[in-house]
C-alpha cells in the first residue's frame, strides 16, 4: 500500500507517524517544498528571540527518525492530482503513483491587499525564511511596524520587543486577538503591552506602504500620518494552500472540503489540517481552525481512516488557543462568546491582568476565556470536550466563582458530591 | 508490569507533603507552587483531593507538543518533558485535558510528573499512604481513562 | 539557614511595606517566630504603651522550619502586647499562611502605627502593598474570605484576616487563617483591627530553600516522622480524635473544671467527647467527624472537620452552616460545652463555627459565657441585661445567643466581649472571673492536675495550658509520669516545660510534636536547616531566654509578683467529686520554689545576673 502525504506539517508528520504503526507494511512517503526538514511554526517565535536554534524548531529531534521509521522524506512541490489515476505531478518533472493521499498542505500567510505590500522590508512571519529576514531587518532601535494584532501578530511581539526595537501594532478591528478573546480580555491584553512600551493602534487600517528610496519605509495610516519603518511585519492572516488543487477536482471551499472521516470529494484522498475544512466540536459545522492541537488530531484520525479496515468518526475538534503576549498567557476553548440561552460567569481585574469569562449551556461548560492563569487550563478542555454535566450544584458553584474549575471537574468526574 | 500512582483521595489529610517533596525532588527546594502534584481542598465537603498526570497512554500532552519536547520513559512509562527542548509555547498545558501539564512563568517550560523516574517521592512523604505506586492494573485508573477517552474525538463509537 | 533572612515592615499610619534585612545575631540567640519575634517587641515597643493604640505593634512570625518538610512545620506566631491582660500576646496557628509567608520569601511581618482607613496587606512573593479593605470592613471572616480569593483571582492566596467580632473591639478576637485555623489568644485579632487592618493575603511561589545541609535534612526529618506515627498519642490518638481524645480521660481524672469551675467532673462530657464526635448521629446517619486534616506538613493531623446536624435548631434555617468546616478541638469543646454546662454536641460545634467565622478565642468566649452564667445564676446579671434570655447553666440556646452577639459585636455581646475579668467586675463579682492575668483559663482544673495550677499562674501571656503542658507528664506520663496531685517537684517541671516549649514555638513546629519529640528529636531537624550548631542544650538555653525576655516585658509593662496568682475559687474551694476531692491548688507552695529555680528575686523579677548570662536587653 502506498500512503503519500503532501506537507511536513504536524498533521502530514503525526499522520505519517501513526500510519507506520498502524501499517507497518505500507511505503509512507512525505512530500515537503521546504527545504528543512519537517519543522513546527509554533516555534518560531522562539527562535525569533534566540531562546533555541532553528534545529529547535524541528518537529522531531531524533536523528535518523524519518529513515528510522520508514518515512520517505521528499522534497519536492505537488503540482497536481490526478485523482483517477491516483497520482500526482511533481513540480520537478516526476510523477508519483499513490493509493492513498494525505493532503497536509497546511496554510500560508497572506499579504493585505494595499500598496506596497511587496516592497523589500515587508514580511510575513510564517516560515522560518520569513523569521531570518525579520531577524535581519529587527535590529535595536529599528522601528518595526506590525500589522495584525491576532495570534501571530501577539505571540511574536516579546520575540521583537526583546531585540529592542520601537514597536507600533496597527490592527483593524477594535482589540487584540479579537477572533481568540473577548473584548473585556482583548482590551487588557492592549493595556498590558501599552505598559511595556508597544504602541498599540486598534481599529486602524494601513492604507499603503511606501520607500522613501534609501531602504526606508513609510507606512500611511490615513489623514496624513505615515510612520516610518525598518521593517513591516504581514500578520493579517493565513489562508489555506489549496491553490495546487485546481482542476483535480477535489472540492475547496475555504478549505479542502471534508467529511467525518476527513475523506476530500475524491476516492481515497483526504485531508488534514489547517489546509482542511474540518469540524468544529462546538458549532457542528465545518472550518479551518488553522491550530496546532487541530492538526495533531487531523492528521491522526485521517490516518487512521487511510489505513485497510479501520474507521474512525471525527467528532469535530475543539478550537483552542493559548497565547503568551510578552509574558501575559490567555487562552481560549469552544464557545467563549457564548451560546444563546446560556449562561456566564465571569471575573474581571484590571489591574492585576486576570480575567475569566466562563460559557455554559444549561450545566455543560461550553466555552472559555482565560487571562493571566497558567495553571489546571487543561481541564477547561476536558469539562468542555467531555460535554460532562455539572450538575446544578457543580454550575452554581463555578458561577459564584469560575475559578474552581479543577474543583468542579473532581466533583464531575470523582464522584465528590456536594453536601450543599 | 508497568506501575502507576494510586491515589485514595479519602485518606488524604491535605498536609502538601507530596506537594513539598515533589517540588524538592524537582526543583531543590520546598514550593508547593512547583509542585507537580496538587492537593485540592473542598472545604464545605471535609475532603482533600491529591491529583496528578496519570501517564495517560493517550498522551494529549505528547501529542500536541509541536518540538518533540515530551517523551515516553522506557522503563516507568510515564511522559516526561525535555527541559531543553520545550519551547514554552503551552499548547500541551490546553491539550491535556486533566490540566496536570502546567507553565511555570520563572522557567519558560512547562512542568509535569515524570514518576520520579520511577521512584516518586510523593509516595514516599505521604504519611497516610493516600498515594501508593503499585501495579498500574490495580489503581482502578480507569475511570480517568475513561474521562481521556471521552476526549478523544475520534474514538467515539459509530 | 532556613530563614529568609528578610522582614516585611508594614506601616500603616503611612502606608509603606518596606523589606528589611532580619537581625540574624537575634536569630541566632532567639531562633525565630515567638522569640524573634518578642525581642523585636521589646525592642520597639514600650511596654507601658495601650495595647490598642498605635503605638503598639503586631509582628507576624514564622519560625526556621516553617514552609520545609519537617512534620508539621508551617506553624507562624503574631506577638504584640496584648489588649486583654497588658501582657505579652503570643498566640500560634497552623493552617497554611506560615508556609505561604515563607515562600514568598519573608521571615516576618512588623505591623506598626495605624491606617486612617481599612486596609488589607497584599504579598505576592517580593511585592506587598496595602489595599482598601473598606468593603470588607464589616464583613466576616469567612466572607471576607471569599472577597479577597475572587478579587485576586487566585485560590491560592492565603489569607488571615479579623471579624467583626475585632471590628467591635471585643477584647479576645482572634485572626483566623485559612477558615478554621486561629492565633486565638490574647486578643491579636483585637490589636490587628485596632490598626484598622482587616486581613493578610499571600501568596508565596518562590519556595523554601537555604537548608544548610540538605541531605541530612531529609534524613533527620523522615526519620523524625517515622517516630511520630509510631508513637501511639500522636500516631493514633490524635489523628483518630484529635485533642478532644482528652474530654473523657480528664473527666474521670477529676480535673475537668465545670460550671465555671465550681466542679471537677462534668455529668454531660461524654456527650460531647472525642468519642462522641464518630457516633452517628440519629437524624442523618453521619457523624459529627467527617475526616481529620493536617496543617502545613503535618503528619499527625490532629485537626477536626465537622457537620452539625442540619436538623439542629442552631442551622436549621441556615443552609450556609451546612456544610464542613472546622471541629471542635478539645479546649474549645471544653469551654462551651463543659464549662458552660451544655452537653449538646451540635450546638457547641455550631458556636465553634461561629467563632472561627468572625474569629473570637473559644476559650475565653466559653469561660466568659460561663462566668456570664453563674452571675445570672446569682442574680447579678438579669433579663433585662440579656433581652429576655435566660443565661442557664446547660443552656444551649443561651450559648447560641451568647456566640452569635459576641461574634456581631451586638447588645449584650459587647459586654461578653469585654471577657469574664471586666465583666465580673462590672458586675461587682470579680472573683467569678476564672483568669490569670485577665485570661481565662482552658481546660485543666488545677486541683486535679497541680503542675497546671502553676502554670496557669506563671503563664507570660495569662491562663494557658500551652505555655508548659504539664499534663503531659502527669496524665500522660510524658516524658515520665508523675503524680497529678502532688505539689512536689512541680516546679521544675513546669520549668522546664516552659523553656522547652518556648523553644519549641520559635522553630517554626507544632507543640504537639513533643509528645513524641523531645528536643534531642527536634534539634537535629533544626541543625541541619540552619546555620550554627543547634544542640538540644542550645535550644533549651534559647528558651530559658525567651522566657525571661518575655516575663521582663511584662515587669516592665507593670505587672508584678501578684499577678502570678489564680482566683480564690482554685485555692480555697476543695474539688467536690473524683479522685481530687478535698483538694485545692497548691500554688502557694510551688511558686517560690519556682521563682527559685528561675533566679528570680523573691518578688518575680528577671536577675541581672539573668540579664547578662541571656543578653538580654534593658
Amino acid at each position: 500500500m502506498q500512503h503519500v502525504i503532501i506537507g511536513a506539517g504536524p498533521a502530514g508528520v503525526i499522520a505519517a507517524e501513526t500510519l507506520r504503526k498502524l501499517a507497518p507494511r505500507s511505503d509512507i512517503a512525505l512530500i515537503s517544498d521546504e527545504p528543512e526538514p519537517p519543522y513546527s511554526r509554533m516555534a518560531i517565535p522562539y527562535y525569533l528571540v534566540d531562546h533555541i536554534a532553528e534545529v529547535g524548531t524541528y518537529l522531531r529531534k531524533r536523528d535518523h527518525w524519518y529513515a528510522d521509521q520508514r518515512i520517505e522524506l521528499v522534497n519536492d512541490r505537488v503540482a497536481s492530482i490526478d485523482a483517477h489515476g491516483h497520482s500526482l505531478g511533481l513540480s520537478s518533472g516526476h510523477s508519483r503513483g499513490y493509493d492513498r493521499l494525505l493532503i497536509a498542505t497546511g496554510s500560508s500567510a497572506i499579504k493585505p491587499p494595499i500598496e506596497g505590500v511587496n516592497l523589500p522590508g515587508v514580511h510575513n512571519c510564517w516560515t522560518l525564511e520569513d523569521a531570518r529576514h525579520i531577524i535581519e531587518r529587527a535590529q535595536p532601535d529599528s522601528s518595526v511596524i506590525l500589522m495584525g494584532a491576532g495570534f501571530i501578530g501577539c505571540i511574536i511581539l516579546e520575540a521583537l520587543a526583546s531585540r529592542g526595537v520601537k514597536l507600533t501594532v496597527i490592527e483593524m478591528e477594535d482589540r487584540m486577538v479579537p477572533r481568540m478573546m473577548n473584548d473585556r480580555s482583548g482590551g487588557l491584553i492592549k493595556k498590558w503591552c501599552e505598559a511595556k512600551g508597544v504602541e498599540v493602534l486598534t481599529s486602524t487600517r494601513v492604507n499603503g506602504i511606501s520607500e522613501d528610496g534609501h531602504g526606508r519605509l513609510g507606512v500611511n495610516l490615513g489623514m496624513g500620518d505615515t510612520r516610518p519603518a525598518d521593517l513591516v511585519i504581514a500578520a493579517t492572516g493565513v489562508k489555506p494552500n489549496t491553490s495546487f488543487l485546481s482542476g483535480s477536482g477535489i472540492e475547496v471551499d475555504g478549505g479542502v472540503v471534508v467529511d467525518h472521516r476527513l475523506r476530500t470529494s475524491a476516492p481515497d484522498v483526504y485531508a488534514a489540517g489547517d489546509v482542511a475544512r474540518g469540524k468544529d466540536f462546538s458549532t457542528r459545522s465545518f472550518t479551518v481552525q488553522a491550530i496546532q492541537p487541530t492538526a495533531v488530531e487531523h492528521g491522526r484520525v485521517a490516518a487512521t481512516n487511510m489505513v485497510n479496515g479501520l474507521e474512525i468518526v471525527h467528532q469535530g475538534c475543539l478550537n483552542m488557543n493559548v497565547l503568551d503576549t510578552m509574558g501575559l498567557v490567555s487562552s481560549s476553548f469552544g464557545d467563549w462568546e457564548g451560546v444563546d440561552g446560556g449562561d456566564c460567569a465571569e471575573l474581571f481585574d484590571g489591574d492585576r491582568y486576570r480575567y475569566i469569562n466562563l460559557q455554559f449551556e444549561d450545566d455543560v461548560l461550553v466555552g472559555a476565556n482565560t487571562l493571566g492563569m497558567t495553571q489546571h487550563i487543561g481541564i477547561l478542555r476536558g469539562l468542555i470536550q467531555t460535554r460532562v454535566r455539572l450538575g446544578a450544584s457543580g454550575k452554581r458553584a463555578l458561577m459564584a466563582n469560575p475559578l474552581n474549575i479543577t474543583e468542579a471537574y473532581l466533583k464531575a468526574t470523582q464522584g465528590t458530591t456536594s453536601s450543599m | 508490569m508497568m506501575k502507576s500512582l494510586l491515589i485514595e483521595a479519602s485518606k488524604c489529610t491535605g498536609c502538601l507533603q507530596c506537594e513539598m517533596a515533589c517540588s524538592y525532588e524537582n526543583e531543590g527546594v520546598f514550593n508547593p507552587a512547583r509542585s507537580r502534584i496538587k492537593v485540592f481542598t473542598f472545604h464545605s465537603e471535609g475532603r482533600f483531593v491529591p491529583y496528578t498526570c496519570t501517564q495517560c497512554e493517550d498522551a494529549w500532552c505528547m501529542q500536541a507538543c509541536p518540538v518533540d519536547a515530551i517523551v515516553i520513559n522506557a522503563q516507568t512509562g510515564s511522559k516526561d518533558v525535555l527541559e531543553d527542548i520545550c519551547v514554552g509555547c503551552k499548547v500541551c498545558t490546553i491539550a491535556c485535558p486533566f490540566g496536570t501539564v502546567n507553565y511555570n512563568q520563572d522557567s519558560g517550560k512547562v512542568i509535569k510528573c515524570d514518576l520520579c523516574g520511577g521512584d516518586p517521592q510523593c509516595v514516599a512523604a505521604c504519611p497516610t499512604a493516600a498515594i501508593t505506586y503499585v501495579d498500574a492494573d490495580a489503581t482502578g485508573l480507569s475511570r480517568m481513562r475513561d474521562w481521556a477517552a471521552k476526549t478523544d474525538n475520534a474514538a467515539a463509537p459509530h | 539557614m532556613a530563614w529568609t533572612k528578610k522582614i516585611l515592615r508594614v506601616n500603616l499610619t503611612d502606608g509603606t511595606c518596606v523589606p528589611e534585612p532580619l537581625n540574624m545575631q537575634w536569630a541566632a540567640e532567639y531562633l525565630g517566630q515567638r522569640g524573634l519575634a518578642t525581642r523585636y517587641l521589646v525592642e520597639e515597643v514600650d511596654p507601658r504603651c495601650d495595647a490598642l493604640s498605635p503605638e503598639n505593634k503586631m509582628i507576624m512570625a514564622t519560625g526556621p522550619l516553617t514552609g520545609t518538610m519537617a512534620s508539621t512545620g508551617g506553624r507562624y506566631s503574631v506577638i504584640t502586647k496584648s489588649p486583654l491582660t497588658g501582657a505579652v500576646a503570643c498566640s500560634n496557628s497552623g493552617g497554611f499562611i506560615g508556609a505561604e509567608l515563607k515562600n514568598a520569601g519573608w521571615d516576618m511581618i512588623i505591623f506598626e502605627g495605624k491606617s486612617a482607613e481599612p486596609v488589607y496587606l497584599f504579598i505576592e512573593n517580593e511585592r506587598a502593598e496595602l489595599l482598601p479593605a473598606g468593603d470588607l470592613w464589616g464583613k466576616s471572616v469567612w466572607e471576607a474570605d471569599e472577597m479577597i480569593h475572587k478579587k485576586h483571582q487566585d485560590p491560592q492566596i492565603r489569607i488571615a484576616a479579623v471579624g467583626r467580632s475585632a471590628e467591635s473591639g471585643c477584647l479576645y478576637a482572634a485572626i483566623i487563617n485559612d477558615l478554621h485555623r486561629a492565633a486565638g489568644r490574647s486578643g491579636v485579632g483585637t490589636v490587628m483591627a485596632s490598626k484598622n487592618l482587616k486581613a493578610v493575603a499571600v501568596r508565596g511561589t518562590r519556595g523554601v530553600g537555604n537548608i544548610k545541609d540538605p541531605a541530612r535534612f531529609m534524613q533527620a526529618t523522615t526519620e523524625q516522622k517515622k517516630v511520630l506515627a509510631d508513637n501511639a498519642v500522636t500516631g493514633q490518638g490524635l489523628p483518630t480524635y484529635g485533642t478532644q481524645v482528652l474530654m473523657n480521660v480528664i473527666n474521670e481524672l477529676g480535673a475537668l473544671p465545670t460550671r465555671n469551675m465550681r466542679e471537677v467532673q462534668f455529668e454531660g462530657a461524654h456527650k460531647i467527647s472525642g468519642e462522641a464526635m464518630h457516633e452517628p448521629r440519629k437524624s442523618d446517619g453521619k457523624a459529627n467527624l467527617t475526616t481529620n486534616a493536617g496543617c502545613f506538613a503535618c503528619t499527625i493531623a490532629c485537626g477536626r472537620i465537622s457537620t452539625v446536624d442540619r436538623g439542629h435548631f442552631s442551622v436549621e434555617n441556615k443552609p450556609e452552616y451546612w456544610g464542613n468546616s472546622g471541629g471542635l478541638e478539645y479546649e474549645a469543646a471544653w469551654a462551651m460545652g463543659t464549662d458552660t454546662g451544655v452537653d449538646d454536641l451540635d450546638a457547641v460545634t455550631y458556636v465553634n463555627f461561629l467563632c472561627n467565622e468572625d474569629g473570637i478565642d473559644p476559650i475565653t468566649f466559653g469561660a466568659t459565657v460561663a462566668a456570664a452564667m453563674e452571675l445570672y445564676k446569682d442574680g447579678a446579671i438579669t433579663k433585662q441585661d440579656t433581652g429576655g434570655v435566660e443565661l442557664e447553666f446547660g443552656s444551649a440556646k443561651a450559648l447560641v445567643w451568647a456566640a452569635e452577639v459576641t461574634c456581631k459585636g451586638e447588645g449584650f455581646g459587647k459586654i461578653l466581649g469585654l471577657g469574664s475579668k471586666r465583666m465580673c467586675e462590672k458586675y461587682g463579682r470579680p472573683e467569678l472571673s476564672m483568669t490569670v492575668k485577665g485570661q481565662e483559663f482552658p481546660a485543666y482544673d488545677p486541683r486535679g492536675i497541680q503542675g497546671m495550677g502553676l502554670t496557669y499562674a506563671t503563664s507570660n501571656r495569662g491562663a494557658c495550658h500551652l505555655r508548659s503542658y504539664t499534663v503531659s507528664s502527669e496524665v500522660l506520663g510524658i516524658p515520665e509520669k508523675t503524680d497529678p496531685l502532688v505539689t512536689e517537684g512541680k516546679a521544675g517541671l513546669v520549668k522546664a516545660f516552659q523553656d522547652a516549649t518556648a523553644a519549641v514555638d520559635s522553630s517554626g513546629l507544632c507543640i504537639f510534636t513533643t509528645f513524641a519529640w523531645s528536643l534531642e528529636n527536634i534539634a537535629p531537624q533544626i541543625d541541619a536547616a540552619c546555620e550554627g550548631d543547634w544542640t538540644p542544650e542550645r535550644l533549651l538555653e534559647a528558651g530559658e531566654r525567651i522566657w525571661n525576655l518575655e516575663r521582663d516585658f511584662n515587669m516592665n509593662a507593670g505587672l508584678t509578683a501578684a499577678d502570678d496568682n489564680l482566683p480564690r475559687r482554685l485555692l480555697e474551694e476543695p474539688a467536690n467529686t473524683g479522685p481530687a476531692e478535698g483538694k485545692v491548688s497548691g500554688l502557694p507552695e510551688m511558686l517560690p520554689e519556682y521563682y527559685n529555680l528561675r533566679g528570680w528575686t523573691n518578688d518575680g523579677k528577671v536577675t541581672s545576673e539573668l540579664r547578662s548570662r541571656f543578653n538580654l536587653p534593658g
